[in-house]
């Protein structure tokens, strides 16, 4: 003999002279079984009946979607002004269905969302960037302001954190910036290469390179690569770092997170990117002597050409440049770090932010300095 | 034994059985070689101090860890080994509150607690959309399921997890630590939430938890794990262990402020009148 508490459940319907329906349920009306019998109750209930019988003791199992099944139909009686009887519905089963009251049962959400307009969205949105702008002015101040007293008090500086960043930001950095410093200064010789030899001059790709390097292409591709490896990683560290309350607990204990975290972070950028562009330098021009000695020319010809390309003020030009990327990178990744809002996703959020407004911010840069040093004559 | 009849709730069937488990950490073991049942409809507690291995315990029984040694049977079919579809099976009988709630931050409370109704069931979306509002309603959370977790505070997290566990009446429910947190009228509620699934639906409740008026208030029996010992060193009615126990352990967890001299409890500076 077939277990009757596995049976699927079923419903039959019968309808009376006076309007009334009656619904009977048998079998098991668990959460895998009741969709059935809830879309067929539905069918069932066209025409509306002038009263709904609910007949449930053949029920042999029935869960919360059974008890949310004839609480539906109460829902439905009540709705469309018919009235909704349960019978044979086991005592147990009964205080349960009697928890849910269908006059006071609001399916709606008592927080609707808010409701949004093109100039709610426009001053939300302007609203957010001038936030965003003055919490980067504050920043700025709070920062040099650290910077300043620094000087004055050296010991304030956590120079153990510091050192840490130094390895963590630029010794675990020397491979990934030599490696793209090369194959940068391949590709842009190479390309240079093309053009040149049309006109017979492929030797000057010596001069292009290192020129293109030095002045500009080194410390810019050292910056972004800092940006999006040093920026974010900050970005997370301290994002984390917030969720976790962890700098509230600097706060309450009276250390001032700007010293306390970000001072040796932006240091340590602001040092080490110098560093890393002289090897992006170095890399590429490795990169170019190999294109060159593949066009044929001797190595010699290569270092005098440079020589001859490189003055000590373009040398100089670049590496300025790279101390105030350095700054910049450290500086917005922790910046975008202690703005890290709550959530699953705030730290990836920031992480994005720090790296976006990170290279941002270093083309605006670049571009800045292109003009200051034409005007230079640098 | 798939489809006991909840009318009947009896603590006469077993519905999980550990059998000689051993747990702990790489060469470090954290409960060595205990066994237990817990029977259908029951609501067990499991005690212990802190580090004794009980939220360990509670990790293996659902799955998430794997034994050193041991079994772990629910409704007869032993959870370790088991694989594809029977573990599927054996995972649709169980359903788990974390510690921390482990929402998922992306999606709403509505969206939390329907996840499984949308993947395992066929009901139409009002009827899934019903259950999770008389679910939310439970557990007090009606009218919020359109918050994202992180707008809600920690013990709301903690009864939406509930909600989110329950939602697919499974017949086993393991909590983890769900009073802690929380404040005294929210744990008595959801004291008396528990008790009620337990009487209405015969759900069974393992329960991990250091607060001991959850634990007389709903606990059918309690299991007392000990950190030296690394086993089991109570089992029974939480009443009569306070009663009747003569190991120091035990004592102590129940009389835990009968330990501390008069002169260094608080007493108020001025009391009021009665």
């Amino acid at each position: 003999m077939a277990d009757k508490t596995k049976q699927p459940a079923t419903v039959d319907s019968k309808t009376e002279s006076d309007g009334s329906l009656i619904l009977t349920y048998s079998g098991r009306l668990d959460c895998l079984s009741t969709g059935t019998v809830w879309r067929k109750t539905s069918h069932l209930l066209h025409p509306l009946p002038t009263r709904l019988i609910i007949d449930a003791a053949n029920v042999s199992y029935c869960d919360g979607s059974g008890i949310a099944l004839f609480f539906s139909l109460r829902l439905r009686g009540l709705r469309n002004h018919f009235p909704v009887d349960v019978r044979n519905l086991r005592p147990e089963l009964v205080s349960l269905l009697e928890r849910f009251q269908a006059d006071t049962f609001n399916l709606r959400p008592a927080t609707a969302p808010p409701q949004t307009n093109l100039p709610t969205e426009v001053g939300l949105w302007a609203w957010r960037i001038w936030k965003d702008v003055f919490e980067q002015v504050a920043f700025i101040g709070e920062l040099t302001t650290w910077m300043t007293k620094m000087l004055v008090h050296p010991r304030w500086v956590r120079w153990g954190d510091f050192f840490l960043m130094v390895e963590r930001t630029g010794a675990n950095a020397i491979g990934i910036v030599a490696l793209l410093g090369f194959l940068f200064g391949l590709i842009l010789a190479f390309s240079g290469a093309i053009s040149m030899k049309q006109f017979g001059v492929e030797v000057y790709v010596a001069d292009l390179t290192a020129i293109a390097l030095i002045r500009v292409l080194g410390p810019f591709l050292t910056a972004i690569i800092m940006a999006g490896r040093t920026g974010s990683s900050y970005a997370a560290e301290l994002g984390t770092m917030k969720i976790n309350n962890e700098i509230d607990a600097l706060t309450t204990m009276g250390l001032d997170p700007v010293r306390f975290l970000v001072l040796p972070r932006v240091l340590a950028t602001t040092l080490v990117t110098p560093l890393l562009a002289v090897l992006a330098n170095l890399s590429g021009l490795v990169g170019a002597a190999v294109v060159v000695l593949w066009l044929g020319f001797p190595l010699v010809t290569f270092t005098s050409h440079v020589e001859r390309a490189i003055e000590l003020k373009a040398l100089f030009s670049g590496l300025v440049k790279a101390v105030v990327f350095g700054l910049l990178v450290g500086g917005v990744g922790c910046l975008r770090g202690l703005q890290t809002e709550i959530g699953p996703s705030a730290v990836g959020i920031s992480t994005t932010r720090a790296v976006v407004s990170g290279i941002v911010l270093i083309v605006i840069t670049e571009g800045i300095f292109a003009v200051l040093y034409y005007s230079l004559g640098i | 034994m798939d489809s006991k009849n909840l009318y009947s709730p009896s603590f006469s069937d077993t519905i999980i059985r550990v059998e000689r488990l051993t747990v702990g950490f790489d060469e470090e073991v954290v409960l060595k070689d205990i066994s237990f049942e817990v029977q259908r409809g029951e609501v067990l507690v499991i005690l212990g101090g802190s580090g004794c291995g009980k939220s360990t315990l509670l990790k293996t029984m659902i799955g998430l860890l794997d034994p050193m040694h041991g079994r772990i049977l629910i409704e007869g079919d032993d959870i370790v080994t088991a694989h594809g579809e029977t573990r599927k099976a054996i995972l649709r009988k169980i359903g788990v509150m974390f510690q921390s709630g482990a929402l998922f931050g992306s999606m709403s409370l509505r969206e939390n607690v329907r996840l499984a109704l949308e993947e395992y069931t066929n009901l139409p979306r009002e009827a899934a959309d019903l259950i999770v509002s008389m679910k939310l309603d439970l557990v007090g959370l009606h009218g919020y399921g359109s918050r994202m977790p992180a707008e809600l505070s920690g013990g709301m997290q903690k009864r939406a997890a509930i909600a989110r566990a329950m939602v697919m009446d499974p017949q086993i429910l393991f909590l983890d630590e769900p009073s802690a947190g929380l404040d005294p009228i929210t744990a008595a509620d959801l004291d008396e939430l528990i008790l009620s699934l337990s009487e209405n639906l015969s759900m069974t409740f393992v329960i991990v938890t250091h607060e001991l008026p959850s634990v007389f208030a709903v606990a059918d029996r309690v299991i007392m794990l000990d950190k030296k010992l690394k086993k089991i060193v109570a089992t029974g009615n939480p009443w009569e262990l306070r009663q009747n126990t003569d190991h120091p352990l035990v004592y102590q967890f129940f009389h835990r402020n009968e330990g501390i001299s008069h002169k260094k409890r608080r007493t108020p500076v001025n009391p009021l009148p009665l």
